[in-house]
């Protein structure tokens, strides 16, 4: 752990402490590796094509073209998901829960919300950790409304989603997920703030929160740029082994949707003038329980069907952002009533999204 | 004897970490009591936000993701 006859550790930046590499080896590394990754990307139709030709199917077949479909997108979408993952999880290590709540607590609504909605996205935030992180927000004087748009924003707007929509979708829908997903956490806390809900929290709850006496957490150490990395491939292992299986399944789901169902059936559904459809998108949406990764895939396959952009976005907000299991697991802390309000206030900001969307394109 | 305590609601993050402190005690000749604290006001208490977090005699060490390999030691032993 010394690193002998140095002043700060700082001589040697390429060796340093126990035989780990130091940044500028770090960063030689990532530009050799993101070369790399940039050539096995550049082959990917090639690589698809070479893999339809083992098929014993007429290549402008539907069935060619699934498959084509299929070998191009699954590669595609996993390797844009290694890279930004990866990224993001070494962006995330100089955030964090603690990090947050010190930038939050005592934050006027409003301002606080905007920033709570955007810390949610780059604090790393997993859902079985919800709970104690919210009882860790409004114990230390984060107010309610704010500490919802963060718990609104933490796993709806991600990098998964984003990526999945950049990937399959396009840039430009990617954007108005980002834009309009940040908006509904914005105003939804926003709502829920200015309704002045705090005691319809669990009463044990209550009682930390006007205790004011907020624990103390774990003191922060000091991260090399290799532990920043080392964090960023376990996010990459961790991320991965989770939605690999969803989007393998849902991108053969959408090959199917563009083989199989027939447009009409799709546009009188999901276009933009069954206004219906937003109501029952939103609806379908909660007890689906998937992650971006699962249903993207399917997303891009209704678009391209016909399905209105406004519906779809919502239906997609729905599902990631309104789950039955992460109703269970905030019960713990909030009475029936406040989850009432929560999914009331949620759905109609997505409702708005999906009405507003269908009426401008 | 440490009391170890792995805070947690349960997902399998939590548990490799209560198993990693019961192996590196076991491996270093410390006797230990690891102990699951799986309820929500308790781990709220004890400071934890994001989950696991690891204390030991009383004392929060880690919260957050899988602990370092390395640094079970120093924990056990101080």
């Amino acid at each position: 752990m010394l690193d002998n006859g140095s002043t700060m550790g700082e001589s040697k930046p390429w060796m340093k402490g126990s035989g780990k590499p130091g940044p500028v080896m770090l960063i030689i590394g990532t530009l050799i590796g993101v070369a790399l990754w940039w050539t096995v990307y550049s082959q990917l139709i090639p690589f698809s094509e070479a893999v339809t030709a083992l098929f014993p199917v007429e290549r402008h077949s539907h069935t060619g073209e699934a498959i084509a479909f299929f070998f191009y997108d699954v590669p595609k979408v996993l390797m844009l998901l290694t890279l930004i993952v990866f990224a993001m999880g070494v962006v995330r290590s100089w955030f964090s829960p603690e990090k947050t709540r010190a930038l939050l607590s005592g934050k006027r609504e409003g301002v606080g919300n905007v920033m709570s909605a955007c810390l949610g996205i780059l604090t790393p935030f997993c859902s079985c950790s919800a709970v104690p992180l919210f009882i860790g927000f409004v114990s230390a004087g984060v107010p309610l409304g704010v500490t919802f748009s963060f718990l609104i924003a933490a796993p709806m707007v991600n990098e998964v989603a984003l990526i999945l929509l950049v990937g399959l979708v396009g840039w430009n829908v990617a954007l108005t997920y980002l834009f309009f997903g940040l908006g509904v956490a914005i105003l939804a806390g926003w709502v829920i703030g200015k309704l002045k809900l705090e005691g319809w929290l669990q009463d044990w709850v209550q009682e930390i929160h006007s205790g004011a006496n907020a624990p103390s957490a774990v003191e922060a150490e000091k991260l090399t740029l290799y532990d920043r990395y080392k964090l960023g491939f376990e996010a990459v292992r961790d991320i991965l082994s989770k939605v690999w299986i969803w989007i393998i399944i849902g991108i053969a789901l959408g090959a199917l949707i563009h083989g199989y169902v027939p447009e009409d059936m799709m546009v009188d559904i999901m276009g933009a003038d069954a206004w219906w459809s937003v109501p029952a998108a939103v609806v379908m949406g909660v007890p689906l329980y998937t992650n971006a990764a699962g249903v993207i895939p399917i997303v891009e396959a209704l678009l391209g069907k016909g399905a209105a952009l406004g519906t779809v976005l919502a239906f997609m907000m729905s599902v990631i952002a309104l789950s039955l299991p992460e109703m269970l697991i905030l019960r713990q802390v909030l009475t029936l009533r406040l989850i009432a309000v929560f999914i009331a206030v949620v759905s109609s900001g997505i409702l708005a999204v999906g009405f507003l969307f269908n009426a401008i394109f | 004897m440490k009391q170890v305590k792995v805070y947690g609601p349960g997902c399998k993050r939590c548990e490799t970490t209560a198993q990693m402190m019961r192996d590196a005690a076991s491996k270093l000749g410390i006797e230990a009591n690891v102990e699951k604290v799986t309820d929500p006001k308790e781990i709220a208490m004890a400071g934890v936000m994001s989950t696991p977090g690891i204390a030991v005699d009383g004392k929060l060490v880690h919260t957050g993701g899988l602990p370092d390999e390395a640094k079970l030691a120093g924990w056990l032993k101080d």
